[in-house]
């Protein structure tokens, strides 16, 4: 049988991966549904707002740089496909969308990385016109060299929280405060572990550091309020709690995000068996160390597989490219030994990164009845409750027949985290025995008319 | 041995949750076995259609007896669960089509149910948002359209709130004939539990547990391929379907719209049932051929469900031919939703009074014999 590879996602994970299969004299196929290579973190402003590398990715320049010239240096051997959504997955088969309409791409190899997104902690009023997720706020600087406001507050939970304020202030906005939930530094106990993140602990330190400097607030351990709103339901201010006082700050956008979520529905739809991340606080897909699936011939890797940033992400796609060349009897050119040890040794740093700045799920699973959580079908934390308590049930797909929760256009990608937490909390059981909810295709939402029409 | 009940039923869709509420309304004593989660299955997963119209003659009276109920699910289990009488109207693409469906308004007027007959000119006054390429078509205003979430679990509900028993996540491994009546052992080991009367409502897993008793028939599995919008404002109003089937569409009240065409696949012993990647593609094309409007809908998700299907795609309704207290109701090939409260109706009634006025027998399982050697 001859070999059809196909890599899900042109990030860090996945370029990696397509590296390694190019020097084992494969020809590889690349989806990814951005228009240019580098997943969200190398994802580049479009050719008339180019900046200098080192102004886009400050720290990550370097990587950036090689990240470009790997790219460029396999070009001509791997069939990459940008614009191009997977929106449904089967044996051997996928099924896209790109501007020409819908088509399908066999494969008998696959690896998955298609990275993370936003996890957000709903709060009073964030649905607001003007509050942005972090990693919008991020994309709209580092893709259309557009910030979302002038005065921005900059809110939630994570090392990704002071990067995005620190290249806002960078670009000149005025960043108004930087408010996080979590107690980063609290634990002492966790120091040695977080130490062990070295320079990545150390860049984060920078970034605090940077923003101090330029007289930026940043709080921790702080409860966010209410997102205030005007009369157009613009964002005017932010209530919020620090050290049981009372404050508000005011601006013109919010970016709030609480770290990364995976993005888990290919793995779904591939059915690949998932296990629950205490940690992480999601049902992750299962792999064993080198990221070969409970599926035969798929991969996984990245953020896709478990939220660890872009180094890691990078080693786990060598290691997923290796798996599947060994499977194949071929030999793999990378330092296997190498990358394992990679990831062994940046799990701890994960793991106490993960504790340090945890997801808000006490704050989220007392949220007040009133406040909406899932914005698609208008749903508050209430109206979960009260589906929890009316028909007797902790599982989230039971729950979500019931009230729609999740039932979306996000299709619970967005209020899925909240919504467990709320029906754990409500039924007084576990986030884990809530379970899960189940991707189904489209990935995401697509226009009847483009999946009619295919291509020619 | 605990305790006796004068029936227990294996399976709570809807038709096993209906049977429960009819039988203990009619002072059984009731316990139901669920495998799963009542209305899981098929009755929790599927289109939501609530028609009459187009069915075979051999369950008219069924589902004439069906829209009765439907029509008063308020007072009988204390919620409409979204049921509205948006009206069926059935297309007909041919002048031939046009012919069936006057002749089929004949036969629905025997059993009292009224449809009118609408010529291509009256589609494009009344119903405007279809593409303009029908002959004509049928409409039915009393059929509709409900929420299969909510059906089967409001009759568990109000059945239990009557003091029958559920055991929900408690599959039935072995029954088996005694002495007066039946032995019900469930796979968890729990006790075995003894009871008068036995009713078999397991959906696409019936002729498995009809084989307990050596009544064998074919069912296969079916999973029809649905698909659902995100909400648009009021547009489409009844529900629609077309001669020869394919494409079925309807508009919930929230505002999604609703639709099905093909199959995916299923299969009954993993539990499992997906949706065709290339089947949504063609039921897409088929959705926006019929309500050109769709084109800019976006879709939000594609399921199915696991269904048993009969060789002649009329579903099992009766006593069974071998076994006396036994009485089986499945393999309802597509469209058992709307006839699963009738379904518990006439089961109460033959289990218990030994007879019903409805007329099932069309649906005998004997229509089948000799009957065949199930598929392994
Ligand atoms: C996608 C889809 C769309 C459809 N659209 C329509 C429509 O628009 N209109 C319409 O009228 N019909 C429709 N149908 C058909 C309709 O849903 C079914 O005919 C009907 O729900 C069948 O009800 P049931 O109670 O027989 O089966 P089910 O709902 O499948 O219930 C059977 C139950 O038995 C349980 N069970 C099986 N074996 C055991 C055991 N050994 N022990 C314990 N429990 C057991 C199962 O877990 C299951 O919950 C559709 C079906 C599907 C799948």
């Amino acid at each position: 049988m001859s070999t059809t590879a196909v890599i899900i996602g042109a990030g860090p994970a996945g370029m990696a991966a397509a590296e390694i299969l190019v020097h084992a004299g494969l020809h590889p196929t690349i989806l990814d549904e951005g228009d240019q290579p580098g997943g969200q973190i190398f994802r580049k402003p479009q050719a008339q707002l180019q900046r200098p590398l080192e102004k886009l990715y400050g720290f990550d320049a370097a990587r950036a740089r090689r990240v470009n010239a790997t790219f460029a240096s396999l070009r001509s051997k791997i069939d990459y496909r940008p614009g191009t959504q997977v929106w449904a997955a089967g044996n051997e088969i996928l099924h896209l969308i790109d501007d020409s309409g819908s088509s399908v791409q066999a494969w008998t190899h696959l690896i998955v990385a298609p990275g993370a997104m936003d996890r957000i902690a709903p709060v009073r009023g964030w649905t607001a016109a003007g509050l942005y997720s972090l990693g919008g706020a991020q994309i709209a600087l580092k893709a259309e060299a557009a910030v979302i406001g002038r005065r921005v507050i900059f809110a939630g939970s994570g090392p990704l929280l002071y990067l995005v304020a620190y290249q806002y202030a960078e670009a000149g906005v005025d960043v108004a405060a930087v408010l996080e939930t979590g107690h980063p530094f609290a634990q002492i106990a966790r120091l040695p572990a977080l130490l062990s993140g070295g320079r990545l602990f150390a860049r984060g330190l920078f970034y605090m550091a940077a923003l101090r400097k330029r007289g930026i607030p940043i709080l921790t351990g702080v409860r966010l309020q209410e997102v205030i709103r005007d009369s157009d339901d613009r964002v005017t201010a932010l209530s919020f709690r620090h050290r049981g006082m009372e404050q508000v700050e005011s601006c013109d956008a919010v970016a709030l995000g609480h770290g990364l979520r995976s993005e888990t529905q290919l793995a779904d739809l591939l059915d690949i068996e998932f296990s629950f991340d205490a940690v992480q606080r999601q049902w992750l897909p299962k792999t064993d160390q080198d990221g070969r699936s409970t599926a035969s011939n798929i991969y996984l890797a990245g953020d896709g597989l478990s939220v660890r940033g872009s180094e890691i992400a990078e080693a786990s796609g060598r290691l997923a490219a290796s798996a599947l060349l060994h499977d194949i009897g071929l030999p793999a050119p990378s330092k296997v030994e190498r990358d394992r040890r990679t990831m062994r040794s940046a799990a701890r740093f994960r793991e106490a990164l993960e504790h340090a700045f945890a997801y808000p799920h006490e704050e989220v699973a007392a949220l007040p009845d009133d406040v909406v959580v899932c914005r698609c079908e208008g749903l508050s934390a209430g109206a979960i409750r009260q589906t929890v308590e009316r028909c007797g049930e902790a599982d989230i797909n039971r729950v979500k027949a019931f009230c729609r929760v999740g039932m979306g256009r996000c299709q619970g990608r967005l209020c899925g985290a909240a919504a467990a937490e709320i029906v754990a909390a409500a039924s007084g059981t576990t986030i884990e025995s809530v379970g899960r909810m189940r991707g189904q295709a489209p990935i995401k939402p697509i226009p009847l008319a483009e999946l009619v029409r295919s291509r020619p | 041995m605990s305790a006796t009940f004068d029936i227990a039923i294996i399976g709570g869709g809807l038709a096993g949750c209906s049977t429960a509420l009819h039988a203990r309304l009619k002072g059984a004593s009731v316990i139901l076995f669920e495998r799963g989660r009542c209305g899981g299955q098929a009755s929790g997963v599927n289109y939501g259609g609530v028609r009459q119209q187009g069915r075979h003659p051999a369950e008219l009276s069924l589902s004439r007896r069906s829209r009765t109920i439907w029509g008063s699910l308020q007072q009988l289990i204390g919620t409409d669960c979204e049921f509205a009488a948006t009206g069926h109207l059935k297309l007909a693409r041919t002048d031939v089509d046009m012919e069936d469906l006057i002749a089929h308004q004949a036969l629905l007027g025997e059993h009292g149910i009224h449809a009118d007959i609408l010529e291509a000119r009256d589609l494009t006054r009344r119903f405007p948002y279809l593409s303009g390429r029908y002959a004509g078509g049928s409409y039915c205003g009393e059929d509709g359209q409900a929420n299969p979430r909510l059906v089967a679990p409001a009759f568990a509900k109000a059945a239990r709130a009557l003091g029958v028993v559920i055991r929900e996540n408690c599959k039935i491994a072995v029954a088996e004939r005694a002495e007066s009546g039946f032995v019900i052992r469930p796979a968890d080991g729990s006790p075995a539990i003894s009871v008068r009367r036995l009713i078999n409502t397991a959906g696409a897993w019936g002729a498995e547990v009809a084989a307990m008793f050596g009544d064998l028939v074919k069912e296969t599995v079916m999973a029809p391929n649905m698909c659902v919008t995100e909400p648009i404002p009021p547009l489409i109003g009844p529900n629609l379907g077309i001669c020869g089937g394919s494409i079925y569409i309807r508009q919930a009240a929230h505002g999604s719209v609703i639709f099905g065409a093909g199959l995916g696949v299923a299969d009954a012993q993993a539990l499992r049932a997906r949706p065709l990647a290339e089947v949504t593609l063609e039921a897409a094309a088929a959705a926006v051929e019929m309500v050109p409007h769709l084109r800019n809908v976006l879709l939000l998700r594609s399921w199915t469900g696991i269904e048993g299907r009969m060789p002649d795609g009329l579903p099992v309704l009766g006593a069974s031919p071998t076994v006396e207290g036994l009485f089986h109701a499945f393999g309802f090939s597509g469209h058992g939703f709307q006839l699963g409260p009738a379904v518990g109706a006439v089961l109460a009634e033959l289990s218990l009074d030994g007879d019903t006025r409805t007329s099932i027998s069309g649906l005998a399982m004997d229509r089948f014999a000799p009957f065949a050697v199930p598929a392994p």
